[in-house]
Protein backbone atom coordinates (compact mmCIF):
# COMPACT_ATOMS: atom_id res chain seq x y z
CA UNK A 1 0.00 0.00 0.00
CA UNK A 2 2.94 2.60 1.08
CA UNK A 3 4.56 1.66 -2.22
CA UNK A 4 1.45 2.48 -4.37
CA UNK A 5 1.45 5.80 -2.39
CA UNK A 6 4.80 6.48 -2.63
CA UNK A 7 4.76 5.83 -6.75
CA UNK A 8 2.00 7.81 -7.08
CA UNK A 9 3.37 10.90 -5.72
CA UNK A 10 6.77 10.43 -7.52
CA UNK A 11 4.59 9.93 -10.66
CA UNK A 12 2.62 13.52 -10.16
CA UNK A 13 5.73 15.35 -8.68
CA UNK A 14 7.85 14.29 -12.25
CA UNK A 15 4.42 15.01 -14.17
CA UNK A 16 4.30 18.17 -12.00
CA UNK A 17 7.86 19.22 -13.33
CA UNK A 18 7.29 18.52 -17.02
CA UNK A 19 4.31 19.71 -17.06
CA UNK A 20 4.96 23.64 -16.01
CA UNK A 21 8.39 22.74 -18.53
CA UNK A 22 6.05 22.99 -21.24
CA UNK A 23 3.07 24.35 -20.46
CA UNK A 24 4.25 27.82 -18.93
CA UNK A 25 5.99 28.58 -22.31
CA UNK A 26 2.68 27.23 -24.32
CA UNK A 27 0.66 29.17 -21.81
CA UNK A 28 2.72 32.28 -22.34
CA UNK A 29 1.93 31.82 -26.21
CA UNK A 30 -1.34 30.84 -26.30
CA UNK A 31 -2.28 34.24 -23.98
CA UNK A 32 0.04 36.56 -26.10
CA UNK A 33 0.31 35.57 -29.99
CA UNK A 34 -1.76 36.76 -32.70
CA UNK A 35 -2.09 33.97 -34.79
CA UNK A 36 -5.68 33.03 -35.34
CA UNK A 37 -4.69 29.29 -35.56
CA UNK A 38 -3.66 29.44 -31.90
CA UNK A 39 -6.91 28.75 -31.06
CA UNK A 40 -6.71 25.40 -32.91
CA UNK A 41 -3.05 24.26 -30.82
CA UNK A 42 -5.44 25.59 -27.94
CA UNK A 43 -7.95 23.18 -28.34
CA UNK A 44 -5.73 20.11 -29.07
CA UNK A 45 -4.09 21.13 -25.51
CA UNK A 46 -7.86 21.03 -23.87
CA UNK A 47 -8.84 17.74 -25.73
CA UNK A 48 -7.90 15.48 -22.80
CA UNK A 49 -11.00 17.10 -20.59
CA UNK A 50 -13.41 15.70 -22.83
CA UNK A 51 -11.71 12.79 -24.58
CA UNK A 52 -12.16 9.31 -22.00
CA UNK A 53 -8.74 8.39 -20.65
CA UNK A 54 -8.88 5.17 -22.39
CA UNK A 55 -9.01 6.71 -26.04
CA UNK A 56 -5.25 8.15 -24.95
CA UNK A 57 -4.48 4.56 -23.55
CA UNK A 58 -5.24 2.90 -26.43
CA UNK A 59 -3.54 5.17 -28.65
CA UNK A 60 -0.32 5.38 -26.45
CA UNK A 61 -0.97 1.42 -26.24
CA UNK A 62 -0.34 1.52 -30.10
CA UNK A 63 1.57 4.43 -30.98
CA UNK A 64 4.38 3.71 -28.31
CA UNK A 65 4.31 0.09 -29.28
CA UNK A 66 7.91 -1.49 -29.86
CA UNK A 67 6.87 -1.93 -33.71
CA UNK A 68 5.33 1.32 -34.38
CA UNK A 69 7.54 4.05 -36.30
CA UNK A 70 7.23 6.11 -33.04
CA UNK A 71 7.95 3.01 -30.65
CA UNK A 72 10.76 2.41 -32.80
CA UNK A 73 12.23 5.92 -32.78
CA UNK A 74 11.97 5.68 -28.95
CA UNK A 75 13.89 2.52 -28.20
CA UNK A 76 16.44 3.50 -30.98
CA UNK A 77 17.24 6.49 -28.49
CA UNK A 78 16.47 5.03 -25.61
CA UNK A 79 17.49 1.58 -25.23
CA UNK A 80 13.52 1.01 -23.79
CA UNK A 81 9.98 0.96 -24.50
CA UNK A 82 8.06 2.82 -22.99
CA UNK A 83 4.54 0.89 -22.53
CA UNK A 84 4.60 -0.56 -19.17
CA UNK A 85 7.29 1.45 -17.67
CA UNK A 86 7.24 4.27 -15.20
CA UNK A 87 8.54 7.22 -18.13
CA UNK A 88 5.88 5.80 -20.18
CA UNK A 89 3.08 6.99 -17.17
CA UNK A 90 4.83 10.23 -17.29
CA UNK A 91 4.85 10.94 -20.64
CA UNK A 92 0.85 9.64 -20.67
CA UNK A 93 0.24 11.87 -17.45
CA UNK A 94 2.38 15.25 -19.01
CA UNK A 95 -0.58 14.82 -21.83
CA UNK A 96 -3.26 14.10 -19.76
CA UNK A 97 -3.12 16.75 -17.47
CA UNK A 98 -1.48 19.20 -19.80
CA UNK A 99 -4.93 21.63 -19.92
CA UNK A 100 -5.32 21.69 -16.17
CA UNK A 101 -1.78 23.04 -16.10
CA UNK A 102 -2.13 25.46 -19.19
CA UNK A 103 -5.48 27.16 -18.75
CA UNK A 104 -4.77 28.75 -15.45
CA UNK A 105 -1.60 30.21 -16.25
CA UNK A 106 -2.74 31.17 -19.92
CA UNK A 107 -5.46 33.01 -17.87
CA UNK A 108 -3.28 34.33 -15.66
CA UNK A 109 -1.11 35.78 -18.42
CA UNK A 110 -4.00 37.08 -20.07
CA UNK A 111 -5.34 39.20 -16.95
CA UNK A 112 -1.53 41.39 -17.27
CA UNK A 113 -2.13 42.91 -20.04
CA UNK A 114 -0.12 44.37 -21.94
CA UNK A 115 0.81 47.89 -19.92
CA UNK A 116 3.05 46.18 -17.22
CA UNK A 117 4.84 44.75 -20.45
CA UNK A 118 4.78 48.15 -22.06
CA UNK A 119 6.09 49.73 -18.84
CA UNK A 120 9.18 46.97 -19.01
CA UNK A 121 10.65 47.74 -22.33
CA UNK A 122 10.21 51.38 -22.04
CA UNK A 123 12.80 51.03 -19.43
CA UNK A 124 15.08 48.48 -21.84
CA UNK A 125 13.13 45.18 -20.19
CA UNK A 126 14.29 42.97 -22.75
CA UNK A 127 12.06 39.83 -23.82
CA UNK A 128 13.57 37.35 -21.70
CA UNK A 129 13.21 40.01 -18.68
CA UNK A 130 10.40 40.94 -19.66
CA UNK A 131 9.31 37.05 -19.08
CA UNK A 132 11.17 36.52 -16.04
CA UNK A 133 10.79 39.66 -14.08
CA UNK A 134 7.40 40.96 -14.72
CA UNK A 135 5.29 38.51 -16.37
CA UNK A 136 6.30 35.18 -14.18
CA UNK A 137 5.83 37.23 -10.77
CA UNK A 138 2.43 38.49 -11.74
CA UNK A 139 1.06 35.61 -12.77
CA UNK A 140 2.38 33.52 -9.34
CA UNK A 141 -1.24 33.03 -8.35
CA UNK A 142 -2.02 31.01 -12.01
CA UNK A 143 1.19 29.06 -11.75
CA UNK A 144 0.27 27.83 -8.48
CA UNK A 145 -3.26 26.85 -9.37
CA UNK A 146 -2.06 25.24 -12.59
CA UNK A 147 0.91 23.38 -10.47
CA UNK A 148 -1.54 22.31 -7.91
CA UNK A 149 -4.30 20.60 -10.60
CA UNK A 150 -1.63 18.92 -12.45
CA UNK A 151 -0.28 17.63 -9.52
CA UNK A 152 -3.63 16.78 -8.60
CA UNK A 153 -5.04 15.33 -11.58
CA UNK A 154 -2.22 13.55 -12.15
CA UNK A 155 -3.00 11.30 -8.56
CA UNK A 156 -6.83 10.59 -9.50
CA UNK A 157 -5.46 9.48 -13.26
CA UNK A 158 -6.86 5.78 -13.64
CA UNK A 159 -7.69 5.45 -17.66
CA UNK A 160 -4.42 5.54 -18.91
CA UNK A 161 -2.35 4.39 -16.16
CA UNK A 162 -4.89 0.94 -16.84
CA UNK A 163 -3.98 0.78 -20.41
CA UNK A 164 -0.54 1.08 -21.12
CA UNK A 165 0.88 0.72 -17.44
CA UNK A 166 0.64 -2.80 -16.77
CA UNK A 167 -0.14 -3.24 -12.99
CA UNK A 168 3.65 -3.83 -12.08
CA UNK A 169 4.07 -3.06 -8.12
CA UNK A 170 6.81 -0.24 -7.62
CA UNK A 171 6.69 0.82 -11.27
CA UNK A 172 3.10 1.32 -12.66
CA UNK A 173 1.04 -0.12 -9.82
CA UNK A 174 -0.55 3.51 -8.61
CA UNK A 175 -3.52 4.74 -5.86
CA UNK A 176 -6.27 4.18 -8.24
CA UNK A 177 -5.18 1.20 -9.94
CA UNK A 178 -4.52 -0.15 -6.49
CA UNK A 179 -8.08 0.44 -5.15
CA UNK A 180 -9.46 -0.92 -8.10
CA UNK A 181 -7.74 -4.14 -7.41
CA UNK A 182 -8.89 -4.01 -3.96
CA UNK A 183 -11.79 -3.88 -4.80
CA UNK A 184 -12.16 -6.50 -7.64
CA UNK A 185 -9.95 -9.25 -5.05
CA UNK A 186 -12.79 -7.93 -2.21
CA UNK A 187 -10.50 -6.73 0.47
CA UNK A 188 -12.07 -3.31 0.90
CA UNK A 189 -10.98 -2.69 4.03
CA UNK A 190 -7.62 -1.32 2.40
CA UNK A 191 -9.62 0.18 -0.84
CA UNK A 192 -11.95 2.43 1.98
CA UNK A 193 -8.25 3.37 3.47
CA UNK A 194 -7.08 4.48 0.13
CA UNK A 195 -10.29 5.74 -1.26
CA UNK A 196 -11.66 7.92 1.59
CA UNK A 197 -7.71 8.94 1.58
CA UNK A 198 -8.12 10.02 -1.48
CA UNK A 199 -11.41 12.15 -0.62
CA UNK A 200 -9.30 14.29 2.05
CA UNK A 201 -6.28 15.13 -0.37
CA UNK A 202 -9.22 16.03 -3.12
CA UNK A 203 -10.93 18.15 -0.99
CA UNK A 204 -7.89 19.67 0.61
CA UNK A 205 -6.64 20.65 -3.43
CA UNK A 206 -9.40 22.26 -4.15
CA UNK A 207 -10.75 24.04 -0.85
CA UNK A 208 -6.59 25.58 -1.36
CA UNK A 209 -7.06 26.65 -5.64
CA UNK A 210 -10.49 28.40 -4.39
CA UNK A 211 -8.75 29.96 -1.60
CA UNK A 212 -5.34 30.67 -3.65
CA UNK A 213 -7.96 32.33 -6.18
CA UNK A 214 -9.67 34.49 -2.63
CA UNK A 215 -6.56 35.90 -1.65
CA UNK A 216 -5.40 37.11 -5.26
CA UNK A 217 -8.80 39.17 -5.50
CA UNK A 218 -8.50 40.62 -2.19
CA UNK A 219 -4.91 41.73 -3.12
CA UNK A 220 -5.92 42.86 -6.53
CA UNK A 221 -9.18 43.57 -6.55
CA UNK B 1 -44.88 24.76 -36.03
CA UNK B 2 -41.54 23.50 -37.25
CA UNK B 3 -40.78 22.37 -33.35
CA UNK B 4 -44.30 20.27 -34.06
CA UNK B 5 -43.62 18.31 -37.03
CA UNK B 6 -39.95 17.76 -35.66
CA UNK B 7 -41.76 16.18 -32.49
CA UNK B 8 -44.48 14.19 -34.48
CA UNK B 9 -40.96 12.62 -36.78
CA UNK B 10 -39.55 11.74 -33.60
CA UNK B 11 -42.72 9.83 -31.89
CA UNK B 12 -43.06 7.85 -35.38
CA UNK B 13 -39.71 6.87 -34.90
CA UNK B 14 -39.57 5.82 -31.74
CA UNK B 15 -42.87 4.15 -32.63
CA UNK B 16 -41.45 2.30 -35.38
CA UNK B 17 -38.79 0.97 -32.95
CA UNK B 18 -40.95 -0.09 -30.32
CA UNK B 19 -42.89 -1.94 -33.06
CA UNK B 20 -40.21 -4.35 -34.25
CA UNK B 21 -39.92 -5.78 -30.41
CA UNK B 22 -41.72 -9.38 -30.08
CA UNK B 23 -44.27 -8.68 -27.70
CA UNK B 24 -43.77 -11.83 -25.37
CA UNK B 25 -40.04 -11.79 -25.34
CA UNK B 26 -38.19 -11.20 -21.91
CA UNK B 27 -34.81 -9.49 -21.54
CA UNK B 28 -31.74 -11.06 -19.28
CA UNK B 29 -29.12 -9.33 -17.89
CA UNK B 30 -26.36 -11.56 -18.08
CA UNK B 31 -22.66 -10.79 -16.71
CA UNK B 32 -19.96 -12.69 -18.52
CA UNK B 33 -16.49 -13.54 -17.62
CA UNK B 34 -13.75 -11.48 -20.26
CA UNK B 35 -12.74 -14.77 -21.62
CA UNK B 36 -16.32 -15.83 -22.48
CA UNK B 37 -16.54 -12.96 -24.57
CA UNK B 38 -17.06 -14.23 -28.08
CA UNK B 39 -18.49 -17.83 -27.20
CA UNK B 40 -21.38 -15.81 -25.68
CA UNK B 41 -21.85 -13.38 -28.22
CA UNK B 42 -22.64 -16.46 -30.33
CA UNK B 43 -24.80 -18.02 -28.26
CA UNK B 44 -26.84 -14.79 -27.20
CA UNK B 45 -27.69 -14.76 -30.93
CA UNK B 46 -28.31 -18.46 -31.29
CA UNK B 47 -30.75 -17.85 -27.84
CA UNK B 48 -32.98 -14.97 -29.89
CA UNK B 49 -33.26 -17.30 -32.68
CA UNK B 50 -34.16 -20.09 -30.93
CA UNK B 51 -36.55 -18.48 -27.74
CA UNK B 52 -37.40 -14.80 -28.99
CA UNK B 53 -35.57 -13.82 -25.98
CA UNK B 54 -32.98 -11.13 -25.73
CA UNK B 55 -29.74 -11.63 -23.73
CA UNK B 56 -27.76 -8.52 -23.11
CA UNK B 57 -24.38 -8.92 -21.99
CA UNK B 58 -22.03 -7.25 -20.06
CA UNK B 59 -18.79 -7.93 -20.02
CA UNK B 60 -15.23 -7.47 -17.37
CA UNK B 61 -13.45 -10.05 -15.03
CA UNK B 62 -14.68 -12.25 -12.67
CA UNK B 63 -13.66 -10.28 -9.70
CA UNK B 64 -15.12 -7.09 -10.88
CA UNK B 65 -18.28 -8.74 -12.01
CA UNK B 66 -18.62 -10.16 -8.69
CA UNK B 67 -17.99 -6.80 -6.62
CA UNK B 68 -21.02 -5.67 -9.02
CA UNK B 69 -23.66 -8.27 -8.45
CA UNK B 70 -22.76 -7.74 -4.52
CA UNK B 71 -23.73 -4.03 -4.97
CA UNK B 72 -27.06 -4.67 -6.62
CA UNK B 73 -25.71 -4.95 -10.14
CA UNK B 74 -29.13 -5.57 -12.54
CA UNK B 75 -27.40 -9.11 -14.06
CA UNK B 76 -29.82 -12.22 -13.69
CA UNK B 77 -27.16 -14.77 -14.85
CA UNK B 78 -23.93 -14.76 -13.74
CA UNK B 79 -21.13 -16.51 -16.67
CA UNK B 80 -17.72 -16.32 -13.84
CA UNK B 81 -14.74 -17.76 -15.30
CA UNK B 82 -13.74 -19.89 -12.03
CA UNK B 83 -16.23 -21.60 -9.53
CA UNK B 84 -15.11 -19.40 -6.10
CA UNK B 85 -17.14 -16.38 -7.32
CA UNK B 86 -20.25 -17.50 -7.87
CA UNK B 87 -20.28 -20.36 -4.86
CA UNK B 88 -19.90 -17.14 -3.00
CA UNK B 89 -22.60 -15.27 -4.57
CA UNK B 90 -24.89 -17.94 -3.62
CA UNK B 91 -23.48 -18.06 0.02
CA UNK B 92 -24.30 -14.28 0.12
CA UNK B 93 -27.99 -15.10 -0.60
CA UNK B 94 -27.59 -13.53 -4.13
CA UNK B 95 -27.97 -16.53 -6.09
CA UNK B 96 -29.47 -19.90 -6.26
CA UNK B 97 -27.43 -22.50 -4.90
CA UNK B 98 -28.47 -25.85 -7.10
CA UNK B 99 -28.57 -23.54 -10.12
CA UNK B 100 -25.00 -23.47 -10.25
CA UNK B 101 -23.20 -25.95 -12.78
CA UNK B 102 -20.06 -25.50 -14.98
CA UNK B 103 -20.21 -24.49 -18.23
CA UNK B 104 -16.91 -24.44 -19.46
CA UNK B 105 -13.66 -25.63 -18.97
CA UNK B 106 -10.92 -23.19 -20.46
CA UNK B 107 -7.35 -24.02 -21.93
CA UNK B 108 -4.70 -21.56 -21.26
CA UNK B 109 -2.34 -20.84 -23.80
CA UNK B 110 1.19 -19.05 -24.55
CA UNK B 111 0.86 -17.04 -27.48
CA UNK B 112 2.81 -14.44 -29.67
CA UNK B 113 1.59 -12.00 -32.31
CA UNK B 114 5.10 -13.00 -34.09
CA UNK B 115 5.31 -15.87 -36.24
CA UNK B 116 7.88 -18.74 -35.68
CA UNK B 117 8.50 -17.27 -32.70
CA UNK B 118 8.24 -20.89 -30.41
CA UNK B 119 5.87 -23.98 -31.03
CA UNK B 120 6.81 -25.28 -26.89
CA UNK B 121 7.00 -23.77 -23.37
CA UNK B 122 11.06 -23.73 -24.04
CA UNK B 123 10.58 -20.17 -24.70
CA UNK B 124 10.37 -19.39 -21.56
CA UNK B 125 13.72 -20.75 -20.76
CA UNK B 126 15.64 -18.25 -23.25
CA UNK B 127 14.38 -14.73 -21.67
CA UNK B 128 16.51 -13.20 -24.11
CA UNK B 129 14.14 -14.35 -26.85
CA UNK B 130 11.39 -12.05 -25.55
CA UNK B 131 10.71 -9.07 -23.71
CA UNK B 132 7.66 -9.41 -21.45
CA UNK B 133 4.77 -11.66 -20.65
CA UNK B 134 1.48 -10.46 -20.49
CA UNK B 135 -0.76 -12.18 -17.74
CA UNK B 136 -4.30 -11.45 -16.44
CA UNK B 137 -4.30 -9.76 -12.74
CA UNK B 138 -4.01 -13.60 -10.99
CA UNK B 139 -5.67 -11.66 -7.79
CA UNK B 140 -8.62 -11.41 -9.72
CA UNK B 141 -8.93 -13.49 -12.62
CA UNK B 142 -8.54 -17.27 -12.97
CA UNK B 143 -6.58 -17.21 -16.16
CA UNK B 144 -4.01 -15.11 -14.46
CA UNK B 145 -3.88 -17.01 -11.52
CA UNK B 146 -3.27 -20.56 -14.05
CA UNK B 147 -0.56 -18.70 -15.29
CA UNK B 148 0.95 -18.09 -12.42
CA UNK B 149 0.82 -21.38 -11.11
CA UNK B 150 2.23 -22.99 -14.94
CA UNK B 151 5.19 -20.46 -14.25
CA UNK B 152 5.81 -21.73 -10.73
CA UNK B 153 5.35 -26.12 -12.03
CA UNK B 154 8.20 -25.02 -14.48
CA UNK B 155 10.48 -23.35 -11.80
CA UNK B 156 10.37 -20.33 -13.50
CA UNK B 157 8.60 -17.76 -11.95
CA UNK B 158 11.13 -16.35 -9.56
CA UNK B 159 13.38 -16.10 -12.13
CA UNK B 160 10.55 -14.61 -14.64
CA UNK B 161 8.48 -12.13 -12.23
CA UNK B 162 10.20 -8.82 -13.08
CA UNK B 163 9.60 -9.74 -17.08
CA UNK B 164 5.30 -9.71 -16.09
CA UNK B 165 2.68 -7.30 -16.93
CA UNK B 166 -0.48 -7.24 -16.01
CA UNK B 167 -3.79 -7.25 -17.98
CA UNK B 168 -6.68 -5.84 -15.70
CA UNK B 169 -8.47 -8.90 -17.28
CA UNK B 170 -7.61 -11.76 -20.07
CA UNK B 171 -8.70 -9.63 -22.56
CA UNK B 172 -6.24 -6.80 -22.02
CA UNK B 173 -3.35 -9.50 -21.98
CA UNK B 174 -4.52 -10.22 -24.93
CA UNK B 175 -4.90 -6.67 -26.40
CA UNK B 176 -0.86 -6.30 -24.81
CA UNK B 177 0.32 -9.26 -26.77
CA UNK B 178 -1.60 -8.21 -29.90
CA UNK B 179 -0.41 -4.95 -29.87
CA UNK B 180 3.28 -6.32 -29.76
CA UNK B 181 3.80 -4.39 -26.29
CA UNK B 182 4.79 -7.69 -25.15
CA UNK B 183 6.46 -10.24 -26.64
CA UNK B 184 4.71 -13.73 -25.12
CA UNK B 185 2.14 -13.92 -22.61
CA UNK B 186 -0.58 -16.35 -21.27
CA UNK B 187 -4.25 -16.45 -22.98
CA UNK B 188 -7.32 -18.02 -22.92
CA UNK B 189 -7.36 -20.55 -25.58
CA UNK B 190 -10.93 -19.20 -26.66
CA UNK B 191 -9.24 -16.08 -27.81
CA UNK B 192 -6.69 -17.02 -30.11
CA UNK B 193 -8.97 -20.06 -31.51
CA UNK B 194 -10.00 -17.47 -34.58
CA UNK B 195 -6.55 -15.85 -35.00
CA UNK B 196 -4.89 -16.94 -37.44
CA UNK B 197 -0.54 -16.74 -37.32
CA UNK B 198 1.14 -15.85 -34.86
CA UNK B 199 2.99 -18.56 -32.52
CA UNK B 200 1.31 -20.83 -29.72
CA UNK B 201 1.44 -23.30 -27.16
CA UNK B 202 -0.76 -25.63 -25.59
CA UNK B 203 -0.01 -25.36 -21.62
CA UNK B 204 -0.15 -29.13 -20.84
CA UNK B 205 -2.97 -29.47 -18.54
CA UNK B 206 -1.02 -30.60 -15.49
CA UNK B 207 0.56 -27.68 -14.59
CA UNK B 208 -2.26 -26.11 -13.58
CA UNK B 209 -5.68 -26.40 -12.19
CA UNK B 210 -8.43 -27.06 -14.16
CA UNK B 211 -10.21 -23.86 -15.17
CA UNK B 212 -13.47 -24.53 -14.35
CA UNK B 213 -16.13 -22.10 -15.03
CA UNK B 214 -19.37 -21.65 -13.72
CA UNK B 215 -22.61 -20.07 -14.22
CA UNK B 216 -25.18 -19.17 -11.80
CA UNK B 217 -29.13 -18.15 -11.62
CA UNK B 218 -28.91 -14.77 -9.51
CA UNK B 219 -31.77 -14.14 -7.03
CA UNK B 220 -33.46 -11.48 -9.51
CA UNK B 221 -33.48 -13.26 -12.46
CA UNK B 222 -35.74 -16.34 -10.53
CA UNK B 223 -38.89 -15.03 -11.66
CA UNK B 224 -37.56 -13.80 -15.24
CA UNK B 225 -38.52 -16.38 -17.95
CA UNK B 226 -35.70 -15.48 -20.40
CA UNK B 227 -33.26 -15.65 -17.12
CA UNK B 228 -34.49 -19.19 -16.46
CA UNK B 229 -34.50 -20.50 -20.02
CA UNK B 230 -30.73 -18.93 -20.48
CA UNK B 231 -29.22 -21.06 -18.12
CA UNK B 232 -31.42 -24.48 -20.12
CA UNK B 233 -29.84 -23.26 -23.02
CA UNK B 234 -26.36 -23.39 -21.95
CA UNK B 235 -26.87 -26.95 -21.25
CA UNK B 236 -28.23 -27.87 -24.38
CA UNK B 237 -26.11 -29.22 -27.54
CA UNK B 238 -26.25 -26.62 -30.02
CA UNK B 239 -24.64 -24.34 -27.17
CA UNK B 240 -22.01 -27.61 -26.27
CA UNK B 241 -21.23 -27.09 -29.65
CA UNK B 242 -20.32 -23.13 -29.81
CA UNK B 243 -18.68 -23.36 -26.49
CA UNK B 244 -16.09 -26.17 -27.96
CA UNK B 245 -15.69 -24.27 -30.45
CA UNK B 246 -14.25 -21.88 -28.45
CA UNK B 247 -11.92 -23.66 -27.29
CA UNK B 248 -13.29 -25.03 -24.07
CA UNK B 249 -13.84 -28.39 -23.04
CA UNK B 250 -17.63 -29.18 -21.74
CA UNK B 251 -16.90 -32.16 -19.59
CA UNK B 252 -13.81 -32.55 -17.51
Amino acid sequence: MGEAIFLTLKLAAVTTFFLMLFGVPLAWWLARSERWWKEVIGTIVALPLVLPPTVLGFYLLIALAPQSPLGEAIKALTGFSLPFTFAGLVVGSVIYSLPFAVQPVRNAFEAIGDDPLEAAATLRAGPFDRFFSVALPLARPGLLTGAILGFAHTVGEFGVVLMIGGNIPGETKVLSVAIYDYVETLQWQKAHILAFGMVAFSFAVILSTMLIERHVRRRFP
Amino acid sequence: MKNKSFFVALLVIASAFAATRPSSAETVNVAVAANFTAAAEEIATLFAEETGHEAVLSFGSTGRLYAQILHGAPFSVFLAADQERPRLAAEAGLALADSRFTYALGTLVLFSAEENLFDDGSILERPDDFNRIAIANPASAPYGAAAVETLEALNLYDKLKDRIVQGENITQAFQFVATGNADIGFVALSQVVGEKGGSRWRVPQDLYSPIAQDAVLLKSGADNPAAVSFMAFLKSAAAHKIVQNHGYRTTP
